[in-house]
């Protein structure tokens, strides 16, 4: 692996951190597309982004490290608070909440719409997000917002360092680490390999309910009908197919024969 | 229907991937097909793109533009876009792309679809396919305005020759400060030695499961034997097990070999993304629960350091018979 100085900035009070995140189904509920809408079912049981949590805790360390508020940003149904509990419990300040029936079915165009407005009414320092949501595999939104927002943007951000001004991020891409500086305010999007993630404490847990949750409508933000969901949408979805037919998988326990079954197999593929 | 492809570079050639999209948006039977280039020192290059389908080829090259980033990039492409007044847009999935793609979408009020596996003309109407939740299911998706913005996940096209030339027009990049705001400080980039595991028919890959960086002796043996190249995770080339060059993933190489084997490898979105498209993918895991068992042809639940050394014996005597 490459080695080079990496040097802490000198840190300094950040005023505010603003974490997006986002309620999926739960990694143990059946995710389906309902064949009427072509939407994703959110009626199971919810969790909170598994990717998210790694930005939640990025921004916590950040916080701990000076002073500072860190605040989630979430679009989706009123029970999406459920889920921002958990970041809630691990230190996050407090949570607002985008919920209205006419957001509903929001694609990349709407959705960064309505999150950039929040976070221009929230003025943040710092924007944080995960690296994908784990139920549509996005892994764009952020440049999206950034976009909105006039704001310079880093992805797959592996170690952050905020302070002075700036931000510097280490990310990696197809070809190696870079190192990225911009000025804050900026759009930092972490990959799961930046930290790990906290488990919140009993105390945490017990006021989480207490901190403040905002929620807010389209209207609140100023945002007409048409430019959330569907209309304000720019994408759509014609139709469901099942997927092409895959050979049999096989699956063994290793009963010390294994090895000669693999061979077996390959062999049977012609590929040995 | 005229289409404009993102053409990414590095190390001044044109990546496989994107020519790939080229050479399937040739095949679409659009009026017009163009790439654009966009970088610093990138005319020389910018040519070659011709023999995969580009009648026009869009050079940007300012040295403000030299650094891998996504937002001079945005400035540049809408721009072009609006000028030329090209109705689709499309990227190959990469760190680079995906930002590109979502800013542009954000800019021009333009839709996005992302993950693609292919692209048709049904009905008259441009049609994106998309696996979704872990590929269970095919979803055909497209867009209600123009430009149609589109990323194609990893590997779905090659890139065919078919001889042509394209006309090279340079073009200015009207960048705006933000765009500049992020700067690039240091590149830590390693060149690959050897064959590219992008091009070998076999990869032998190890991930966290194998417990050291020594172990991964078990995999090289058993690449040699198979005639193979090796791979790695982005947890053991972060933890400094193994080298960047050869990691697979969404931030490493994407590989589609005739066999992939995955050793203690758990399978998650992040490397899946990187070798989902292998003929043949036989995991080893000693967790009978490792996402990577849903994808994989044959999925062996056991301990590799003993099932390892086994295998590249009985290869090697099965080669040397």
């Amino acid at each position: 692996m490459p080695k080079f100085a990496y040097v802490p900035l000198v840190r300094v009070r950040l005023v505010k951190i603003a974490v997006c995140v986002k309620q999926v189904p739960d990694a143990g509920a059946p995710k389906r597309l309902d064949p009427q809408t072509k939407r994703l079912d959110r009626s199971v049981e919810g969790a909170l982004n598994p990717f998210d949590v790694n930005a939640v805790e990025a921004a916590l360390r950040i916080k701990e490290a000076g002073e500072g508020e860190v605040v989630l940003v979430t679009l989706g149904p009123a029970k999406a608070l459920e889920s921002l509990r958990r970041a809630l419990a691990m230190g996050a300040d407090r949570a607002v909440l985008v919920s209205d029936d006419t957001a509903e079915g929001s694609d990349l165009v709407a959705t960064s719409r309505i999150l950039a407005s929040v976070l221009e009414r929230e003025g943040a320092d710092l924007i944080l997000f995960g690296q994908q949501s784990s139920d549509s595999d996005g892994a764009v939104l952020w440049s999206a917002v950034a976009d909105r927002l006039k704001l310079p943007v880093v992805s797959q951000v592996a170690e952050l360092d905020v302070g002075d001004g700036k931000v510097k991020a280490k990310r990696q891409t197809e070809f190696g680490y870079d190192v990225i500086e911009a000025p804050t305010p900026a759009v930092v999007a972490v990959s799961d390999a930046i930290n790990e993630p906290r488990f919140p404490s009993l105390k945490g847990i017990m006021g989480a309910k207490s901190k403040p949750q905002e929620t807010l409508s389209a209207g609140d933000l100023g945002l007409a009908a048409d430019a959330v969901g569907e209309g304000g949408s720019r994408t759509e979805v014609y139709a469901l197919h099942d997927p092409p037919a895959r050979g049999d998988s096989v699956k063994i326990e290793d009963d010390a024969g294994a090895a000669e079954k693999i061979v077996d197999y390959l062999a049977e593929k012609k590929l040995v | 229907m005229s289409t404009l492809v993102f053409l990414e570079h590095h190390g001044g050639e044109l990546q496989k991937g994107a020519l790939g999209v080229l050479s399937k948006a040739a095949s679409l039977g659009d009026d017009r097909v163009a790439g654009a280039v966009v970088g610093s020192g990138v005319k020389d290059a910018a040519g070659g793109a011709g023999a995969y389908g580009a009648q026009t080829v869009y050079v940007f090259d300012d040295p403000r533009l030299e650094a891998p980033l996504p937002q001079p990039r945005v400035d540049a492409l809408a721009s072009l876009v609006q000028e030329e007044g090209f109705d689709t847009v499309l990227f190959a999935a990469s760190v680079l792309s995906a930002d590109t793609a979502a800013g542009l979408a954000a800019r021009l009020d333009a839709g996005l679809n992302w993950d693609l596996v292919d692209l048709a003309r049904e009905d008259g109407r441009l049609v994106g396919k998309r696996p979704a939740l872990s590929d269970s299911v095919y979803v055909d998706v497209g867009w209600t305005s123009e430009p149609r913005i589109a990323l194609i996940r990893s590997g779905s096209f090659d890139p065919a020759q078919t001889g042509g030339t394209a006309d090279v027009q340079e073009r200015q990049a009207d960048i705006q400060d933000f765009s500049l705001a992020a700067t690039m400080v240091e590149q830590a980039h390693e060149e690959s030695e050897g064959p590219s595991i992008e091009d070998a028919d076999i990869v032998v890959a190890g991930g966290r499961g194998l417990g050291s960086p020594d172990a991964f002796s078990l995999v090289e043996d058993l690449a040699k034997a198979l005639g193979g190249a090796v791979g790695a995770t982005r947890a053991v080339v972060d933890a400094g097990w193994y080298p960047y060059s050869t990691q697979v993933g969404q931030t490493g190489r994407t590989v589609s070999p005739k066999l992939y084997v995955a050793c203690g490898i758990s399978g998650a979105i992040q490397h899946k993304v990187g070798m989902q498209g292998s003929g043949v993918i036989v995991a080893i895991n000693k967790d009978p629960n490792a996402p990577i068992f849903e994808f994989s042809d044959l999925g062996v639940v056991g301990d590799l350091h003993e099932i390892l050394p086994k295998l590249t014996e009985l290869i090697r005597a099965r080669k040397g018979s």
